[in-house]
């Protein structure tokens, strides 16, 4: 019975376990292998041999020599990467806290409750693609945003917009575009908390807000490591945002990649042929979200209560 | 007696002699009223106090939820309208919230030369035969997990867990390389270029962890009982476990489709040819003048176009939608 068993699985699992050979496992070590080859050609496979050279030039500290000048790479290091940390460190925190406010309002409601739930859920149902497109109308210089706070005479998305109003511009995006997830999830962990825990808070004549800091955060703080988590390393990987924000050319209109995320690069370089630099480049980002994952795990287990 | 909320920390009961103790020795404990005095209120203005509180406290959240709302609703409303404005209307200084002139020629212009006939074509190919597959072998992985015993169960489940944590732009790149070596890519390769948009996405471990869970809450008696039957584990999974697990089914099929509908960095590196687009990749290239301005109301006409598919499956299946993607986060 036992050994029967045993087969059997592995034959329930066969077409799972191909499957995630063939396009996860080995990808995994192969893009690994791949960002310590220099120049890498992966339409015939050539390349110069080992290097870690790949690292330090996405970063801009390796130089490449051409017509006999060192040239640096710089866009990561001077776009992608501060553009991708502004985006993880302005829009999780903020879609985190909204959300939370969202929820603890629509938990404690009655009336027009479940309209509610199905408005804050609907920008979960659209495609990114469409959306973003509708922000740069939003965002266009004769657009809805300047005329309803004002602002003329000023660029968000085009028109050689600085990258600080692109970055506005996108952080208000992905914010709106990440709160239904997070209301769903915070309020599913509501509605399971015990009533008791008000009950006792509103004998002790705790305040609402003293409420909802010393028992409602402490007693979702699983959703809220969750969400956490998942919404980083969502974040480290935004893309699809700043294409149907900004259009294909990842810029505001400055003439350069300003708009670049690592992402960004890492797709990119895959349609100029510099796989062995996108490579590298991927491998730093699991680095660094595995980093913050186990960071966060850390944290985690000190104040989280389960 | 009415129920007293305690209210501040500094009160002192005490007790308000109502003729109980008059006359007579024995106490009439039930005439004796407790009242707790705070700076001067009866019990009466504490409660009407306490009405008043909550009365502005609920409003104050409606105040926020509806101002939270129109937010949500803001960006969908805008584009709904500016598909209807023309394009000096859309590009005037003092913009409107209602079109002056109701442009629903921007409709039938924007079908004609968004080809949306086509990229819905591909999706729905695309979409049904990646979900139809993700389904067959979520359902094996799931009952392997789930009802079966062999070695190393709990190492391979543990690993599978973990490559939901790994981005999965370290495997795109690898990925595209296998797809573009085999050849698949090429514009005269309908099949090649398709089957490159589904086979990668025929596993999900979110959707096995999903089903896994849920399998396992099917009692252990109805296995045994279908044991003394005489069937077979095949019977079993396809007469008592899949049927049982229907609502999850469902949920991933939902899910698994808007999905399709919403890819855009996949099938962008691999169907360059017009022909094997799927509807997000049409569509942000679409409606650019030669000068590179966009054209606002065709654009937003297609938007409408791609968006209202989506709400519309919301509204039918906003049960399985929000239940499907609601169980990730009640485990924590």
């Amino acid at each position: 019975m036992e050994r029967k068993n045993n087969w059997k699985a592995w034959l329930y699992l066969s077409p799972v376990i191909i499957l995630m050979a063939v396009f996860t496992f080995y990808p995994l070590i192969n893009t690994i292998g791949i960002s310590f080859l220099r120049d890498y050609d992966y339409t015939t496979g050539a390349n110069a041999g080992f290097t870690f050279d790949n690292f330090g030039y996405v970063l801009g500290l390796t130089g490449i020599e051409r017509n006999g000048q060192m040239v640096f790479y710089t866009d990561v290091i001077r776009y992608a990467i501060p553009n991708t940390l502004i985006i993880v460190f302005v829009t999780v925190p903020l879609s985190i806290i909204v959300a939370l406010l969202i929820a603890v309002g629509l938990n404690s409601i009655r009336w027009l409750k479940s309209i509610f739930q199905t408005i804050f859920f609907m920008p979960y149902v659209t495609n990114a693609i469409a959306v973003g497109m509708v922000f740069a109308v939003i965002f266009d210089y004769n657009g809805l945003w300047n005329f309803l706070f004002g602002m003329n005479n000023t660029y968000w998305i085009n028109g050689g917009a600085s990258s600080a109003n692109g970055m506005f511009a996108l952080c208000v995006y992905i914010v709106w575009h990440a709160l239904p997830y997070k209301i769903l999830i915070f309020l599913s962990g509501l509605q399971n908390i015990d009533k008791q825990y008000y009950q006792a808070a509103q004998i002790d004549a705790s305040p609402r807000w003293k409420t909802l800091m010393n028992v409602t955060v402490p007693l979702l703080s699983p959703q809220i490591l969750y969400i956490m988590i998942t919404s980083f390393i969502g974040s480290f990987k935004e893309y699809s945002s700043i294409v149907g924000l900004f259009g294909k050319s990842g810029t505001s209109g400055q003439g350069y990649n300003n708009m670049y995320t690592v992402v960004y690069y890492i797709y990119d370089s895959i349609k100029n042929n510099n796989t062995h630099l996108g490579s590298a480049a991927a491998v730093m980002l699991f680095l660094v979200i595995l980093v913050f994952t186990v960071i966060q795990f850390k944290v985690s287990k000190t104040r989280v209560h389960y | 007696m009415a129920v007293l909320p305690f209210k501040r920390k500094k009160t002192t009961p005490e007790i308000v002699d109502t003729g109980a103790m008059s006359g007579s020795q024995n106490v009439d404990t039930k005439k004796l009223k407790l009242v707790i005095r705070v700076s001067s209120l009866s019990v009466e203005s504490i409660e009407k106090r306490d009405r008043i509180l909550k009365i502005v406290s609920t409003v104050l959240v409606y105040a926020f939820l509806v101002v939270m709302a129109l937010v949500i609703i803001l960006p969908f409303y805008w584009m709904l309208i500016t598909s209807l404005k023309t394009d000096t209307e859309i590009r005037a200084t003092q913009q409107t919230f209602w079109p002056q002139e109701v442009m629903w020629s921007n409709y039938a212009d924007c079908l004609g030369r968004f080809n949306f006939p086509l990229y819905l074509c591909n999706t729905l190919i695309v979409g049904i035969i990646s979900t139809i597959g993700t389904l067959i072998t979520t359902i094996f992985a799931a009952f392997a997990f789930a009802r079966l015993e062999f070695r190393g169960k709990d190492t391979l489940f543990t690993v599978f867990l973990m490559t939901m944590m790994i981005p999965g732009e370290m495997m795109v790149i690898t990925n595209y390389i296998t797809v573009a070596n085999l050849g698949m890519l090429g514009a005269d390769n309908p099949v090649g270029v398709f089957a490159s948009m589904i086979v990668p996405f025929w596993v999900s471990v979110f959707y096995i962890y999903l089903l896994r869970q849920n399998f396992k809450q099917i009692p252990n008696e109805l296995y045994l009982a279908s044991k003394v039957d005489g069937k077979s584990d095949w019977n079993y999974l396809w007469k008592v476990m899949v049927p049982l697990s229907m609502p999850t089914l469902i949920s991933i099929f939902i899910l698994k489709l808007m999905g399709a509908w919403n890819s855009y960095v996949w099938p962008n590196l691999v169907a360059d040819n017009e022909n094997y687009r799927l509807i997000s990749n049409g569509l942000r290239t679409a409606f650019t003048t030669t000068a590179g301005d966009p054209e606002y109301g065709l654009q937003m006409a297609a938007t409408v176009l791609v968006t209202v598919p989506l709400l519309l499956l919301f509204i039918f299946f906003r049960k399985y939608i929000m239940r499907g993607v609601g169980r990730a986060g009640i485990k924590g």
